[in-house]
């Protein structure tokens, strides 16, 4: 992209579909970005030093935290953010499951947790207990214990395998 | 928490990273998979003035079969690919098995093997593995690729052997001993380890055994190899190696444990990780 060093730079990218063109400071980060140009404020920031898991976005279809990436890195990459994993039209089978799970209290972790999830499950169609707490052990939870949080992607898992199965 | 301002450079190849270093030598950093540089920059306990993210440099993320059995990989392999990539599975699965520790999903997806050599973090998992694997590393400067074993890369606390001006470019890990273990115990997963041990034993009675959270860097824990080379066909050799492990290891205590908890975590990782490996000798 550039062989000389600058400290305002030009970024392509592409965030839920859409085509971003943008000019931004090289210190900012991807959850900048998102949040305070895009108006994307679905990625909540915790931490800010990649410990809490809440910014996590996918990059290339790869869960990242935003907060670790800046955003002249994302440039020519495909985003997906929480925002472009809901539907239109209400929620998706995920977003379903966590709410007939209430698998949340505050829901400030929920959106990391929801692209964490959808990464799982892209590459696991079927995972077991241990497999969903190893993919959301850089999420952080301080309200609910993760019990209900493991039961909503096992749910949603299993809803996909079988629309019928049981709650 | 965000970082000073900085100028950014992303080059296409490693030779005009290693000129950007050279055109501001001592002020530039090197960026990777970010996944510790990017916290220190948010937390501005670095400030460089300028950043060179290597990551357009796609030659750097080669992941190729060396003659006689061994591996080449660039400096921008990532974690996941690492501990998914068929050919490092079969060829070096310690190294695979290793990555698979490394923080979480997130962190693997961006993570380099390169960045955490150059990190020096003396907890992390692939230092330790290379060290056991007895890996050379591909260090490019200004002058020219020059090798450095990994035995003489690591000076210390994130203290390594790279000079200002050269970034780490490739490690070429020799044909990996079939018998290996590895393991570590931290306080949750994707924590950096508490302590860890990684080994490697061949049938000649070659033994590596390396401690890692248990000094200032991995460490060859030479009174256990000695036990392993030489008692390698009895049944309590990892016991007895375990025991022996403590010898070489020089723990810091600090909040999330004891120098002497550490020592005793080096036993037991030590018997477990030799117990898998002369298992694996045998197999």
């Amino acid at each position: 992209m550039t062989a000389t060093p600058a400290e305002r730079l030009r970024v392509r990218l592409t965030v839920n579909g859409e085509p971003v063109e943008h000019e931004i400071e090289a210190r900012r980060s991807l959850a900048d970005l998102l949040r305070e140009d895009l108006g994307l404020t679905g990625t909540h920031v915790g931490c800010e030093h990649g410990v809490c898991g809440a910014c996590t976005v996918l990059v290339d279809g790869r869960s990242a935290r935003s907060c670790l990436l800046l955003a002249v890195q994302a440039d020519g990459a495909r985003v997906t953010t929480i925002e472009g994993l809901t539907p239109a039209d209400g929620l998706s089978p995920l977003q379903e499951a966590f709410r007939a799970c209430h698998a949340m209290q505050c829901g400030f972790c929920t959106p990391g947790m929801i692209v964490a999830s959808t990464e799982l499950l892209a590459t696991t169609p079927a995972p077991d207990e241990a497999a969903i707490r190893e993919a959301l052990a850089g999420n952080l939870c301080m309200c609910t214990g993760y019990v209900n949080i493991v039961r909503a992607v096992a749910q949603a898992a299993a809803r996909r395998a079988d629309p019928e199965s049981p709650a | 928490m965000k970082p000073a301002s900085f100028r950014y450079a992303r080059p296409a190849t490693a030779a005009e990273a290693v000129a950007l270093l050279a055109a501001s030598p001592g002020e530039t950093k090197l960026l990777a998979g970010g996944q510790s540089l990017v916290p220190l920059l948010n937390m501005r306990l670095v400030r460089p003035a300028v950043l060179v993210d290597l990551n357009g440099a796609r030659e750097l993320e080669r992941i190729d079969a060396a003659p006689r059995g061994g591996l080449v990989l660039g400096a921008l392999v990532r974690h996941a690919d690492l501990a998914a990539a068929p050919l490092v599975r079969e060829r070096a699965p310690l190294l695979a098995e290793a990555a698979r520790h490394v923080g979480h999903i997130a962190i693997r997806n961006r993570g380099t093997l390169g960045g955490s050599l150059a990190h020096a973090d003396p907890a992390a998992e692939l230092p330790a593995a290379l060290l056991a694997l007895d890996a050379t590393l591909g260090l490019l400067g200004p002058r020219g690729m020059r090798r450095v074993a990994v035995a003489d890369f690591f000076r210390g606390l994130l203290a390594t052997a790279l000079a200002d001006d050269e970034l780490l470019a490739e490690v070429s890990v020799p044909a990996a001993p079939r018998g290996w273990g590895f393991g570590e115990i931290a306080r949750r997963p994707g924590d950096f380890a508490l302590a860890g041990v990684a080994a490697s034993l061949d049938a000649h009675g070659h033994a590596r055994v390396v401690g890692f959270g248990v000094a200032d860097r991995p460490v060859r824990l030479r009174a256990a190899e000695a036990i392993a080379a030489n008692a390698r066909h009895d049944e309590v050799m990892p016991a007895r190696a375990g025991r022996a492990a403590a010898a070489d290891c020089d723990p810091a205590s600090d909040v999330h444990a004891s120098a002497a908890y550490r020592r005793h975590l080096a036993t037991v990782l030590t018997e477990d990780a030799l117990r898998a490996a002369a298992g694996r000798l045998r197999a």
